[in-house]
C-alpha cells in the first residue's frame, strides 16, 4: 500500500510525515513522530485520553485520520508549557494533586484549555459538562474541576 | 482547601517538618507535559506487534489450533499457542489479596482443552505491523465445539448447571462431596452463637442482596513490551501494580530463571487491583523468544473489558437481630461470589469485612466461591469488601429505620472499638470508627435540609490493609542530595509521601530527595502496590533505610571528630554530639556527604523487610441523592467521605484516594455493569456502553481527614486506598430508600430499575 505523504503544523512547527490511509491521528502522533504524550484510552471517542486540538478545535486523535491534517494546524500536551514555563493550568494541576497515575492528564489538559479559550470565566457546571468527554478513574474529578476553575481565574488575571 | 475540613488527632510525633504537607510530587512535571512514559509508550528498534486471537465462545472444547498458514504470511515472525507454555501442577502461592494457581494461570493466559469465556486468549502472533498481524489472526484455524455456558452465581451453583472443570470437587467440605461442581470453596468464619444472638432479638431482619459484576475501568490498558537475547536473557517493560510479581509468574510460565528475567515497571495509568496479575506478558515474552526480537502487546479496550479483570457479581444473603433499643444480638451472612473461569473470588475478604464495623458477639459468615463463563476476577480496590459490607450496611439502615433509631447513633451504639473481637480471630488495636461517626454526626451535611425528592444515606467502610515484603535504599550522593530507590510502581502519588518521610528523618529539604523505582535486577524484592499497602510498607522500608544512612552519617562525624560514636546524634538535618563543653560545630548531610570518600567510601541505607503493625482504615460516608421520578435517574447531589487515615503523609493524596474510591463506587452503585446475552457474551465491552462516572455527573467530594495513629509505624500511617470504595454502595442505596421509600436489593441502580421499582411501587428484590 503507497503511504501518504503529509504536510501539517504540529505544536507550531511545520512537520512532514508518510502515513497508511488508515492510520488514525493518534498512531501518527504516537507511532511515526514520537508524540506519545497522547494516550490510547479506548481508541472510539469515548475516554478523551487522547485529546488534542485540530485548528484550535478540540478533537479526539483516535477519531481524526492523519491524512485528514494535511494544511491544518494540531496542538498537543506537548506543546502546551512554553519553554520552561508551564501552563497555569499544568501548574495548578500540579499544585491541587489533580492527577494520580496521570494517564488521563495530557487529555484533560489539553481539554481545559480548549474551554478556557472559549470561555475564560467557566461555572463549575460548566468546567464539568465541557471535561464530562475526558475519562479519570482516579481523582473523582474533584480535583481536577478545582484547577482548571483556578487557572482560569490566573489567566483572567494576567 | 475550603471544603476539607482536616480534623488532626494528636500526632504520633509533634513538631512535624515534612510529614503532612502538600508538596509537588516528584513525578509531576513529567505527568503534564507528556513526558511520562506509560506501557504503551515504549518503542525499541525492530519492534514487532503482538495480538492476540481470542474465543468468541463463553465456552467451548478447542479441538484443534492450526497457526501454519499465519505463519507463513510473509511479516510474520512468531506465533504461540498453548503447545508454547508447558503445563503446571495445582500449586498455591499469594499475590494481593489472593492467591493463585500456577495450573490455573498458564490456562487463564492461553487457553488448552476449553475457551472458558469469550475473550480466552487461545493464540497470539508477532508481525512487523499491526496490519499483517491482523491478517494473521484471520488465517489461524482453530476448531472449537461450543459448550453450554453459565454466567449468573446461582445458576452455577444449581446441580445440572454446565460444568467448567470436571474435576473440581468443591474444598472446605467435610466429607468432600463425590461429583465435581462449579463450587470451588466453601468457607466460615465463626464468633459466638449466633443463632442464640438471634433469639435475643426484638427484631430480627433477613435480606438478599445482587450486585452485577463491574470491571476496574483503569483508563490505561495493559501493555508491555518483551525481549528476549539468544542466551534467553530477558527484559520486560510492563505496566503493573508489581514487577516483582510480574517477573515471578512469567519466569515460572516460561521456565525462566528468574535472574535471567529484568522487569522495569513504567508508569501505571490506573490498577485498581487489576495490574496485579499477567496477561498479555508471558505471551509478548514467548513470542519474543521465539522471534529473537522486540515485542509490544497492547490491550484494545474491548480487550480489556472482555479478557482483564473484572471483579465478580455476587449474591449476598444477610440476616441480623437487634434489640428495641437497638443494640445488636448476632448477625449472619451467606456470600456467593464469581471466581470467573478459574477459582478465586475474594470471599475471604468479603467475609472479613462484613461485620467488621460492628462489636458483636455472635457472628456467622459463609463464603461460596463459583467459578463461572467470565475471565477470572481479579482484585478490585478492596477485593470483595463492596459487596458484602453493602448488604450488611443496607439491613443496619432498615433496622435503624424501623426501630426509628438515627442511623449514625444506631452504628455508634454497636461500633466496633479498640479491643473489639473480629470474626476472622485477632482483636483491633486502636481504630477510628468511632471518630468518623462523630465527625458525621456532627459535620454540617447531616443536618443540611433536603429538597423534594431527595434522600440522605450514610454507610460506613472497612478495609483491613496489608503490609508485605517491601525493600528501600537510600543513596547519598557527594552533593548532599538523596536518590531514594524503591520496589513499589507508584500508582497515585506515593513517591511523594515516600520521599516526604525520607526528608523528615534525614531532616533535609524534600526537594533534595529524589525517587526511582527500581527495575526487578536492581533492589531486593518487593510486593505488589495493592491492599493499600504502598505508604504504610514501602514507607517502613524507606525509613528504616533512612535511618541506616542517619547512622553511618553519625559514624562518619564521630570518625572526624574523633568521638566515640554514641556520642553523636542526628537533628535537624545535622550530626551533632554535646560530649563536653567544647562541643564540635554540627556537620551537615551536605558536608559529611562531600567528605564520603575520604571517611570510609559511598553512604548507602537499605533496608529489607515484610512490613508487620498494620492497621485497618474505617470509614464513614454521607451521600444526598435525588431522584428523578420520570426518567429514574438518580444524581449524587452532595457527598461527603469521612475516613480515619492513621496519619496523612501527603494530605492531598490522601482525599483523593478517598474522592476517587468514593467515585468509583458511585459508579457500581449507579450505573456500572456487565451486560451479558444469552448467547453469554459482553454486550457493553467499551467506555461507552460501559459507563463509568464523567465529571457532569458528580458533584464536589467533601473530605474529612481523621487520624487516629497506628501506634505500629513511626508516623501513624494506617493506608488508606481500598477503604472509600466501599461505604457509597450502602449509602446510595439509604439515601435512594430515604428519597423514595423503595428500598433496592439489586445494584446497580440504573434509571430502567430505578424506573421499573417506582411504577411498581415496591423494590426489586
Amino acid at each position: 500500500m503507497t503511504r501518504l505523504h503529509v504536510s501539517a503544523t504540529i505544536n507550531g512547527d511545520p512537520v512532514e510525515f508518510l502515513c497508511e490511509p488508515e492510520q488514525t491521528l493518534l498512531d501518527v502522533l504516537r507511532d511515526e513522530l514520537q508524540l506519545t504524550g497522547s494516550k490510547e484510552g479506548c481508541s472510539s471517542g469515548d475516554c478523551g485520553a487522547c485529546s488534542v486540538t485540530l485548528d484550535k478545535r478540540l478533537v479526539c486523535a483516535c477519531l481524526v485520520l492523519g491524512a485528514e491534517v494535511e494544511g491544518h494546524s494540531v496542538e498537543t500536551i506537548e506543546g502546551m508549557a512554553k519553554g520552561n514555563k508551564l501552563h497555569p493550568l499544568q501548574q495548578r494541576f500540579l499544585e491541587h494533586a489533580a492527577l494520580q497515575c496521570g494517564v488521563c492528564t495530557p487529555g484533560f489538559l489539553v481539554a481545559a484549555r480548549a474551554l478556557l479559550e472559549t470561555n475564560p470565566d467557566p461555572t463549575e457546571r460548566d468546567v464539568r459538562y465541557w471535561l464530562a468527554g475526558n475519562l479519570c478513574r482516579c481523582t473523582g474529578y474533584d480535583k481536577i474541576v478545582r484547577a482548571v476553575l483556578e487557572a482560569a481565574s490566573d489567566i483572567r488575571a494576567r | 482547601m475550603a471544603t476539607t475540613e482536616e480534623t488532626r488527632a494528636r500526632a504520633v510525633r509533634p513538631n512535624l517538618t515534612w510529614v503532612g504537607t502538600r508538596p509537588v510530587r516528584p513525578d509531576g512535571v513529567d505527568k503534564v507535559t507528556g513526558r511520562a512514559k506509560f506501557g504503551a509508550d515504549l518503542q525499541l528498534p525492530g519492534m514487532l506487534v503482538g495480538r492476540m486471537l481470542r474465543s468468541p465462545y463463553p465456552h467451548a472444547r478447542i479441538r484443534s489450533i492450526d497457526t501454519s498458514k499465519a505463519e507463513g504470511l510473509k511479516g510474520v515472525k512468531a506465533a504461540v499457542t498453548r503447545d508454547d507454555f508447558e503445563d503446571l501442577p495445582s500449586e498455591f502461592v499469594p499475590a494481593g489479596e489472593m492467591l493463585v494457581n500456577y495450573r490455573d494461570m498458564v490456562r487463564n493466559v492461553m487457553a488448552r482443552e476449553k475457551a472458558l469465556y469469550e475473550g480466552h486468549a487461545v493464540a497470539a502472533v508477532a508481525a512487523t505491523s499491526a496490519a499483517v498481524a491482523r491478517q494473521a489472526l484471520s488465517l489461524i484455524e482453530v476448531d472449537y465445539e461450543p459448550l453450554p455456558h453459565v454466567i449468573d452465581v446461582l445458576e452455577a451453583m444449581e446441580p445440572d448447571a454446565p460444568l467448567l472443570h470436571e474435576d473440581l470437587v468443591t474444598a472446605g467440605v467435610e466429607p468432600p462431596p463425590e461429583a465435581p461442581s462449579n463450587i470451588a470453596k466453601r468457607l466460615s468464619f465463626t464468633l459466638g452463637d449466633s443463632e442464640a444472638g438471634l433469639e435475643e432479638a426484638d427484631l430480627v431482619v433477613e435480606r438478599e442482596f445482587t450486585t452485577r459484576p463491574v470491571h476496574q475501568a483503569y483508563i490505561e490498558p495493559h501493555a508491555c513490551v518483551a525481549n528476549v537475547s539468544e542466551d534467553d536473557y530477558a527484559e520486560l517493560w510492563c505496566t503493573t501494580q508489581g514487577h516483582y510479581v510480574v517477573r515471578a509468574f512469567c519466569a515460572k510460565l516460561l521456565g525462566l530463571d528468574i535472574s535471567k528475567l529484568r522487569v522495569t515497571a513504567s508508569e501505571i495509568g490506573g490498577g485498581f487491583g487489576g495490574k496485579t496479575v499477567v496477561y498479555l506478558e508471558p505471551v509478548a515474552l514467548a513470542l519474543a523468544r521465539k522471534a529473537r526480537r522486540p515485542v509490544k502487546m497492547v490491550m484494545s479496550r474491548e480487550e480489556v473489558f472482555l479478557a482483564s479483570g473484572p471483579a465478580p457479581g455476587t449474591h449476598v444473603w444477610v440476616k441480623m437481630g437487634a434489640t428495641r433499643d437497638g443494640r445488636i444480638t448476632a448477625a449472619e451472612a451467606v456470600l456467593k461470589y464469581q471466581a470467573g473461569a478459574f477459582q478465586g473470588s475474594p470471599i475471604t475478604p468479603g467475609a472479613m469485612c462484613a461485620f467488621a464495623p460492628y462489636a458483636l458477639e455472635n457472628v456467622k459468615v459463609t463464603g461460596y466461591d463459583v467459578v463461572t463463563n467470565r475471565p477470572k476476577v481479579a482484585s478490585y480496590r478492596a477485593p470483595g469488601g463492596p459487596m458484602s459490607e453493602y448488604a450488611v450496611e443496607c439491613v443496619v439502615d432498615e433496622i435503624a429505620k424501623t426501630l426509628a433509631i438515627d442511623p449514625v447513633e444506631l452504628r455508634l451504639k454497636n461500633a466496633a472499638r479498640e479491643g473489639t473481637r473480629t470474626v476472622y480471630g485477632p482483636k483491633f488495636g486502636p481504630i477510628g470508627l468511632i471518630e468518623t461517626l462523630e465527625q458525621a454526626e456532627h459535620h454540617d451535611h447531616y443536618r443540611a435540609p433536603l429538597a423534594p425528592n431527595q434522600g440522605r444515606g450514610v454507610a460506613c467502610g472497612f478495609w483491613f490493609n496489608i503490609g508485605g515484603e517491601s525493600c528501600a535504599s537510600l543513596h547519598v550522593n557527594d552533593d548532599g542530595t538523596v536518590t531514594l530507590t524503591v520496589g513499589t510502581p507508584d500508582i497515585g502519588g506515593s513517591r511523594a509521601s515516600l520521599c516526604l518521610m525520607a526528608a523528615e528523618e534525614l531532616g533535609i529539604d524534600f526537594e533534595k530527595v529524589q525517587p526511582i523505582v527500581a527495575d526487578t535486577s536492581s533492589l531486593g524484592f518487593t510486593f505488589l502496590t495493592a491492599g493499600s499497602r504502598s505508604t504504610f510498607a514501602s514507607g517502613l522500608a524507606v525509613i528504616e533505610a533512612t535511618r541506616d544512612a542517619v547512622r553511618q552519617l553519625c559514624r562518619r562525624a564521630a570518625q572526624i571528630w574523633e568521638l566515640p560514636e554514641e556520642s553523636v546524634r542526628w537533628q535537624d538535618g545535622c550530626a551533632r554530639s554535646e560530649e563536653s563543653e567544647d562541643a564540635p560545630e554540627p556537620l551537615s548531610l551536605a558536608e559529611l556527604a562531600t567528605v564520603a570518600g575520604k571517611t570510609g567510601g559511598p553512604i548507602v541505607g537499605h533496608a529489607q523487610l515484610n512490613a508487620q503493625g498494620v492497621a485497618p482504615s474505617f470509614g464513614t460516608h454521607i451521600v444526598d441523592v435525588e431522584v428523578d421520578r420520570e426518567t429514574g435517574l438518580v444524581t449524587v447531589v452532595r457527598y461527603t467521605a469521612i475516613q480515619d487515615a492513621g496519619k496523612a503523609i501527603h494530605p492531598s493524596y490522601v482525599e483523593g484516594q478517598y474522592q476517587g474510591g468514593a467515585v468509583q463506587g458511585i459508579g457500581w452503585a449507579l450505573n456500572e455493569e456487565y451486560i451479558y446475552g444469552e448467547d453469554g457474551r459482553v454486550e457493553n465491552p467499551s467506555f461507552l456502553d460501559y459507563r463509568i462516572p464523567v465529571a457532569s455527573d458528580v458533584p464536589m467530594i467533601e473530605t474529612v481527614l481523621v487520624e487516629v495513629p497506628n501506634p505500629r509505624h513511626p508516623y501513624g500511617v494506617r493506608g488508606v486506598g481500598e477503604t472509600p470504595i466501599i461505604p457509597p454502595l450502602a449509602a446510595i442505596a439509604n439515601a435512594v430508600e430515604s428519597a423514595l421509600g423503595i428500598r433496592f436489593s439489586e445494584l446497580p441502580m440504573s434509571p430502567p430499575r430505578v424506573l421499573a421499582a417506582i411504577h411498581e411501587g415496591a423494590g426489586t428484590a
